[in-house]
């Protein structure tokens, strides 16, 4: 029955997948100065387990790679070979060549056959006398085994009479044409033979009985296995590619030793043997149960399975909330009992919300482990040194996030690493270590969890992105803070960047970044001191599902408006209204005017209050820019699910998502950065 | 046989390797036996001692605990003096199998190896 590999390939290109990403983080943090042996291994044993699963199922490409790896990795751990910054380099070219492949088999994609090459012929090079994989990985050559022939032959003591040296020479001459032959002198002086042959005896005594009388001939026989036929069996096992230190029947009795220790515990043979197997099947089928389970402390789920989960948890979330609601004006003393196990569900759908959520979370580590390599070849293309440090890598953040914010933080690391920190000579001058400092970090605070990507460069450059900010016909003044100046870098197409890198300098980049982190709920600031360096500092909530809000009246509708872009509330004064021919009203706000957008009019609602003045006005920031809405009436602070209103009816415009409150009433949730737009 | 009650035979596979104990298991399990996986020495030692199998399949380099160091360790155990041990390596040099012979193995299987010829070698030696 032949076997289909295939279906162990994913299992094996996930396998490899890790492998490569741990070889790598080995090979960036070794010492090569003082590698210690631990982490040679370590790295010798990533390269080793590819090399085996890629023989195993056929991938001969990367098995090739990975043995001249292997060979050379092996020589350094065993201390044959020093190991040099050379040598790091090349593995992580390698490292960089199977990846390639990897993807070649997995996905389709194209692998550079020359770039293969070139890998394999540094390898070699540097291992120099390393020889190249022989033969095919796998062979799965059956070879003819004749049981029936010579396997054994004989080994004859042919003891001779008294004879001539020139006989005894001719005898030797003769039988040692039949096979193996040595002489040795025996007791009084006599000749004794010694013959291995697969002949019979009387093929030895024919020749011999030339030269002497037979019976003058003392013959012994042996059987033997030993040497020769060893010899024969070695070569039929380096064929079969298994074997065995001793020959199976000695090794053990065919009965299932197992049994016979159960059997042996039990009670004496006959009687007790009945029972035995009964009991031996079913503790071993327990025994296996807990095997299975302790096998693996993972497991995989597909997204769409957990997604679903928090779906249905985010509905129980809604149902507990309405039955808190309905139960909140009775009498706690009468209806003791049932406020009492309604308060019991509140706590339990909590606990059951925040232990379903944190299935998604991932750790931050996720992300920062793809920079230290880029970080130390983007370095090494500029000439800069840099360091990079990392804290709290431990911190989870819901993996669809996680996901998103590779994108920016890369755009981050390679600005702060282009355009912040310095050249070595230039950090020198300034009294700096020529080493630059680069820190990632992440840590919760509160709903939120906090990244910031820090350097110890030169820091912005103040007068610098105020001339660009004028060039770009930016409304700028010199007055402005520090803190208003470096939020300028994120308006769109900006730079100050002399000349266009292929790494950065483009001027796409700050406002996407700043686009991308407002898309997932988040908000970026950016601080700096000239000198000293840069701290750019993302805050992102810990999950989409779940919103912070501020329901919001408007005629006989609720909406909900996200915390996050609520910079305060007032009613304003009947003089602090004042409308702009063609532009509509304003609202005068300490000393801004502000836009005023009344929600009644979006949303075409019959109001209750049409004067500002008599409503309330809710003052929101979104992407720089602030507006004044005007509600009815303020009603509360919540945390609500998030429910999709595109996939339950169509695109809103103006709505971002929807949610059930207490009440089991619909509320719509806006879409702030909409309304702002749409109003001008 | 017992009673005319023909039981599995069970085989533990150490290796650390998903995909490769993934195959061995698949292949063994479909030729009737049944397969325990460990992931390293320790894992395949806790998993030896926890129900006496009645063959042991090695890996040579493995994290924690290597197959030599495995193998010297179950053959200090009592239940294990009779077990068949059969290690798998990339290596079929004389020295690997010197040192596989003298920790206590029984024999040895090179890899890459294929489903057919792992089953082979497995009734050869348990049945």
């Amino acid at each position: 029955m032949t076997i289909d590999m295939s279906q162990f390939f994913q299992v094996f290109f996930d396998e490899a997948e890790e492998l490569l990403a741990e070889k790598e983080k080995l090979l960036l943090a070794v010492d090569i100065s003082s590698p210690s042996d631990e982490e040679l291994n370590a790295i010798f044993r990533t390269a080793h387990s590819i090399k085996g699963g890629a023989s195993t199922f056929g991938l001969t490409d990367m098995s090739e790679v990975t043995h001249i790896l292997e060979s050379l990795l092996d020589k350094i751990r065993k201390g044959e070979m020093a190991l040099t910054a050379e040598h790091v380099d090349a593995f992580l070219g390698a490292k960089d060549i199977l990846k390639m492949q990897l993807d070649g088999h997995k996905l389709g994609t194209a692998v550079d056959q020359d770039a293969v090459a070139d890998v394999r012929m540094l390898l070699q090079s540097l291992s120099q006398d390393v020889v190249p994989l022989a033969k095919p990985p796998i062979s799965y050559v059956e070879p003819v085994i004749d049981h029936e022939s010579q396997n054994y032959s004989y080994s004859f003591t042919v003891g001779l009479p008294k004879l001539s040296p020139e006989d005894v020479a001719a005898l030797v001459a003769e039988l040692g044409l039949l096979g193996e032959i040595s002489k040795a002198d025996g007791a009084d002086g006599q000749v004794v033979l010694t013959l291995r042959t697969n002949e019979s005896a009387d093929d030895i005594v024919a020749i011999c009985s030339f030269i002497m009388d037979p019976d003058d001939l003392q013959i012994s026989r042996e059987l033997i296995t030993a040497p020769a036929s060893a010899k024969a069996q070695a070569q039929t096992e380096e064929e079969l590619g298994y074997g065995f230190f001793e020959p199976l029947e000695s090794m053990f009795p065919a009965e299932n030793p197992s049994l016979q220790h159960a059997a042996a515990g039990a009670s004496p043979a006959a009687s007790g043997t009945p029972a035995a197997p009964d009991k031996k099947t079913l503790a071993r089928k327990e025994a296996d149960k807990s095997a299975t389970s302790q096998e693996s402390s993972t497991i995989r789920v597909g997204i769409e399975k957990v997604d679903q989960l928090i779906n249905l948890i985010g509905e129980l979330v809604i149902t507990q909330a309405m039955l808190e609601q309905r139960t909140n004006h009775l009498d706690p003393i009468q209806h003791e009992r049932l406020l009492s196990s309604v308060g019991q569900l509140t706590r339990n759908t909590r606990d059951l919300q925040e232990a379903v959520m944190s299935i998604r979370m991932m750790p931050m580590d996720y992300v920062f482990s793809r920079f230290p390599r880029m970080v130390r070849d983007l370095a090494t293309k500029l000439g800069k040194k840099v360091e990079l440090v990392t804290y709290g890598a431990s911190t989870e953040l819901d993996k669809g996030l996680i996901e998103r914010i590779v994108d920016p933080l890369t755009h981050l690391v390679r600005n702060s690493i282009d355009h912040g920190i310095e050249m070595p000579e230039a950090r020198a001058a300034a009294r700096k270590s020529a080493t630059g400092k680069l820190s990632l970090s992440a840590v919760h605070q509160g709903g939120n969890i906090v990244i910031e990507v820090s350097d110890d460069g030169g820091g912005l450059n103040r007068e610098k992105i105020l001339a660009k900010a004028r060039q770009s016909g930016l409304a700028v003044s010199d007055s402005m803070s520090d803190s208003e100046v470096w939020l300028l870098i994120f308006a769109p197409g900006f730079s100050t960047a002399d000349t266009v890198t292929d790494v950065s300098g483009r001027g796409v980049g700050m406002d996407v970044v700043k686009r991308n982190i407002a898309a997932m709920g988040g908000v970026v600031d950016v601080r700096s001191a000239k000198g000293f360096g840069t701290t750019i500092i993302i805050s992102l909530p810990l999950t989409l599902a779940i919103l912070d809000g501020m329901s919001v009246k408007v005629g006989e509708e609720i909406y909900i408006l996200p915390l996050g872009f609520v910079m305060e509330s007032l009613q304003p004064a009947v003089e602090d209204v004042k409308e702009i021919s063609g532009k509509g009203r304003v609202v005068k706000v300490r000393d801004e005017y502000l836009p005023l957008i009344p929600l009644y009019e979006a949303f075409d609602i019959q109001p209750k209050f049409a004067k500002p003045s008599e409503g309330i006005v809710v003052i929101v920031e979104v992407d720089g820019k602030k507006a004044a809405l005007f509600v009815d009436d303020l009603v509360g602070q919540q945390q609500v699910v998030v429910k999709n209103i595109e996939s339950n009816y169509r695109k809103v415009p103006g709505i971002s998502g929807a949610t059930i409150l207490g009440d089991g009433g619909v509320s719509l949730i806006l879409d702030v950065a909409a309304l702002l737009r749409s109003s001008r | 046989m017992h009673n005319g009650v023909m039981m599995a035979k069970t085989i533990l596979a150490v290796d650390d390797s998903g995909s490769l104990r993934q195959m061995v298991a698949f292949s063994l399990k479909a030729a009737g036996y049944q397969v325990i996986e460990a992931v390293d020495g320790q894992d395949g030692l806790d998993k030896a001692r926890n129900q006496v199998v009645d063959l042991v399949l090695t890996d040579q380099n493995m994290p924690r605990m290597d197959g030599l160091t495995l193998i010297r360790s179950l053959r200090a155990l009592p239940s294990y003096q009779k077990v068949p041990i059969l290690m798998l390596t990339t290596e079929s040099g004389d020295e690997m199998k010197a040192k596989g012979r003298a920790a206590g193995a029984n024999g040895w299987l090179v890899k890459p190896f294929d489903p057919q010829k792992l089953t082979e070698v497995v009734k050869k030696v348990i049945g």
